[in-house]
């Protein structure tokens, strides 16, 4: 890289906008302003609308709402569907914590085996998820309901009893959102594990560590911003998520995105929704904090 | 393994003592090329050795062998007598300052100078008293909060000798360390690397590129090309008398003339020039040709004295006569480049102790020198310097 370029060109962009120091000025706001109208329209608006609706009382008649600031309705909320907070709470850890497992060492070998190829096999991993993500769960539907290939070849080698079944269950929502979600967590952690100097690894091992204690002193701290980030990217939505277990789910496994989606959509009930979707916001946001407090990411950042 | 064992070490060559490393008959192919092609290599025990040559001559590719990071393709490699060639580098009682540094990014300093430590599992108070004390000799005290990050160049090359030297191993290899430091720093970590070596006693494989770090600092040194040691031995040996055309070129400067041999036998043979002059070589300086008497004599520029056309030479020395093309003065001196009478170009460097009359441009002079610092050496193969090879990927 010819440095005395690269100063020289700075040096004219410089003179250019000393030409003309209004537009210096307003340049970042004018350049933010299409995002900034983005993010106000359609997040921090409907957000308002919903945290203000959370606080109205609703005629199941009409459908009007009223403000009542009824902050009883919250605690109502939770007390009424508190089962389906911690089903999915517990979903979305599972699902989380499979897909960080299983993409670990994806991630890892493409990263550092990958070579040449390694869009290649970035691009492979990501090909099942150019297709929808209702019909993806709906083949997952296919695939573990009583009559398709898996169920039919394990019953008829006997290996599990005829009355066996999995579609229904909350292993199945599980599998359903550890699936859909896989490449929100491979990915970052691709990140990560790619910008790991493969010179510390050697270090490690000419220090004494062997393989599995170079990865748990190196390897693994040095990807700690990759899991915190695939732990966002999957856990948040995974918690929120109800097409999986819509379509997969039985009956004693409702989580907590199907109740909100039946408030809104079945029961007309606008307030309870919003409500809980408030404290699904409120949850999450909390579950962000301590697992950064736990994990530091204060010390992560020191050396990004 | 004491500290107190390992305490003085004397700074003479160190032939006869014992052997650290051995590599026999070491081939490393990379992709059908050979990286490294049949080395035999002894290091031996409380010694700096460097291995000098330019990009891609195999010297990493020698360093990481040593190291575990990569396995020949054939030969042995022995440390303190034992067969480690196919053992994984955790296993070796060997350690690395790599090229850069390779610090744990997520450690502070004192965790990464104890990493080696702590894999060993020493007690807790130990770690901190050997720790302490690494930090102590390579300078860098109360840095043990600190972070990689938060450290100069210099400072992160202390500590990551700091961190493979805490471990006293058999052996520290050196990859490049000083390539990513600044030329006024580098000459700084150069005495200070040479006292740190002596003060610990550890024995040290050193590769670099740069010619004057491995002559400041070595106790020896080998200059490799193309995966061959094409000079071995004291800086001063090998630079007086070097083996082949490309040791005379790569380490320091040489002016060198073809010419034939023309007599042998007694203390000096005679070279003569296509001009017919002749020269005189030291006879043990005389490379064996096998049968053929081409040969390229040199000599060191600064070994020339300049003087008048009409000057005698003295008994004992070489002469040649030509006229100086140019004449640049360097402040500790004055190079000259002088056309001498058999089209040769020759490169004389000349003290600046107070001489009256320098010669100026288109002056015609006498170059003499003694005839015991004429070397000759067989022409290379294809004639040209190697050192711009495409190197070798890490």
């Amino acid at each position: 890289m010819d440095e005395s370029v690269l100063t020289d060109h700075s040096r004219g962009v410089k003179k250019e906008r000393h030409s003309s120091g209004w537009g210096k000025k307003l340049a970042p706001y004018l350049l933010s302003l299409p995002s900034g109208l983005w993010l106000l329209l359609l997040f921090i608006v409907p957000l308002g609308i919903l945290l203000i609706q959370s606080l109205e009382t609703c005629s199941p008649a009409t459908g009007a709402c009223v403000m009542t600031w009824s902050w009883g309705e919250l605690p109502h909320q939770v007390s009424l569907y508190h089962q389906q907070f911690i089903t999915s709470l517990i979903f979305a850890a599972v699902a989380t914590l499979i897909d960080l497992v299983i993409s670990f060492p994806i991630a890892y070998w493409i990263a550092f085996y990958g070579g040449r190829r390694k869009n290649f096999f970035l691009i492979m991993l990501l090909v099942p998820f150019f297709v929808s993500f209702i019909i993806r769960t709906i083949v997952w539907e296919f695939i573990l309901s009583n009559n398709g290939f898996i169920l039919t070849f394990l019953r008829n080698q006997h290996l599990v009893p005829s009355g066996f079944h999995v579609l229904g269950t909350s292993y199945a929502v599980i599998a359903g959102l550890a699936y859909n979600y896989l490449p929100f967590t491979a990915l970052p952690l691709y990140v990560a594990i790619e910008r790991i100097d493969r010179r510390v690894l050697d270090a490690a091992y000419d220090l004494y560590a062997n393989r599995r204690e170079a990865f748990l002193r190196v390897i693994l701290p040095l990807s700690m911003p990759g899991i915190f980030a695939a732990f966002l990217l999957t856990f948040i939505p995974a918690f929120g998520d109800y097409v999986n277990q819509e379509i997969l789910g039985g009956t004693s496994n409702t989580m907590i995105g199907t109740v909100i989606q039946n408030s809104f959509l079945v029961n007309f009930d606008y307030a309870g929704g919003a409500s809980l979707s408030v404290v699904l916001l409120a949850v999450a946001l909390l579950g962000i904090w301590l697992y950064a407090r736990l994990l530091g990411t204060s010390t992560i950042n020191e050396y990004l | 393994m004491t500290d107190s064992a390992r305490a003085h070490v004397p700074e003479s060559v160190a032939k006869g003592r014992e052997v650290v490393a051995c590599l026999e008959h070491v081939t490393k192919i990379f992709d059908d090329a050979p990286a490294v092609d049949d080395l035999n290599l002894e290091i031996y025990e409380g010694e700096f050795f460097s291995l000098l040559g330019p990009s891609g001559c195999g010297k990493t590719t020698s360093l990481r062998m040593l190291g575990g990071f990569e396995e020949p393709t054939s030969g042995r490699i022995l440390l303190g007598g034992r067969d480690v060639t196919y053992q994984a580098p955790y296993h070796r009682d060997v350690n690395t300052v790599f090229q850069s540094y390779a610090l744990f990014p997520h450690l502070n300093v004192f965790e990464n100078v104890a990493f080696g430590l702590r894999r060993r599992h020493l007690e807790k108070a130990e770690v901190a008293r050997r720790v302490g004390s690494l930090l102590e000799i390579v300078d860098l005290p109360n840095f043990e909060k600190r972070r990689a990050a938060q450290l100069s160049g210099g400072q992160q090359q202390r500590v990551a000798l700091a961190r493979a030297l805490v471990n006293e191993p058999k052996l520290l290899l050196l990859d490049e360390p000083m390539s990513a430091l600044d030329a006024k720093l580098r000459r700084q970590m150069q005495i200070e690397l040479k006292r740190i070596q002596t003060q610990v006693g550890i024995t040290f494989l050193y590769v670099t590129h740069d010619q004057e770090e491995a002559m400041t600092m070595s106790d020896r040194l080998a200059v490799m090309r193309a995966g061959k040691i094409e000079g071995i031995g004291s800086p001063r040996d090998v630079y007086d008398s070097p083996s082949t055309e490309f040791v005379a070129t790569f380490l320091g400067a040489s002016n060198l003339l073809t010419g034939e041999i023309t007599s042998t036998g007694g203390p000096f043979a005679t070279v003569t020039m296509s001009d017919a002059s002749t020269l005189s070589v030291p006879s043990d300086r005389v490379p064996d040709t096998g049968g053929a008497t081409n040969v390229k004599v040199g000599v060191r520029p600064e070994k020339i004295s300049i003087g008048a056309a009409n000057a005698s030479t003295p008994p004992g020395h070489n002469a040649l006569r030509g006229q100086v093309r140019v004449s640049t003065f360097t402040g500790v001196g004055n190079q000259y480049l002088v056309d001498t009478a058999s089209g040769v170009e020759l490169t004389v460097y000349a003290q600046n102790i107070g001489q009256e009359s320098a010669p100026r441009s288109g002056d015609n002079v006498t170059l003499t020198w003694p005839a015991e610092h004429t070397f000759a050496v067989r022409p290379m193969r294809g004639g040209r310097r190697d050192d711009e090879e495409p190197s070798e990927g890490e």
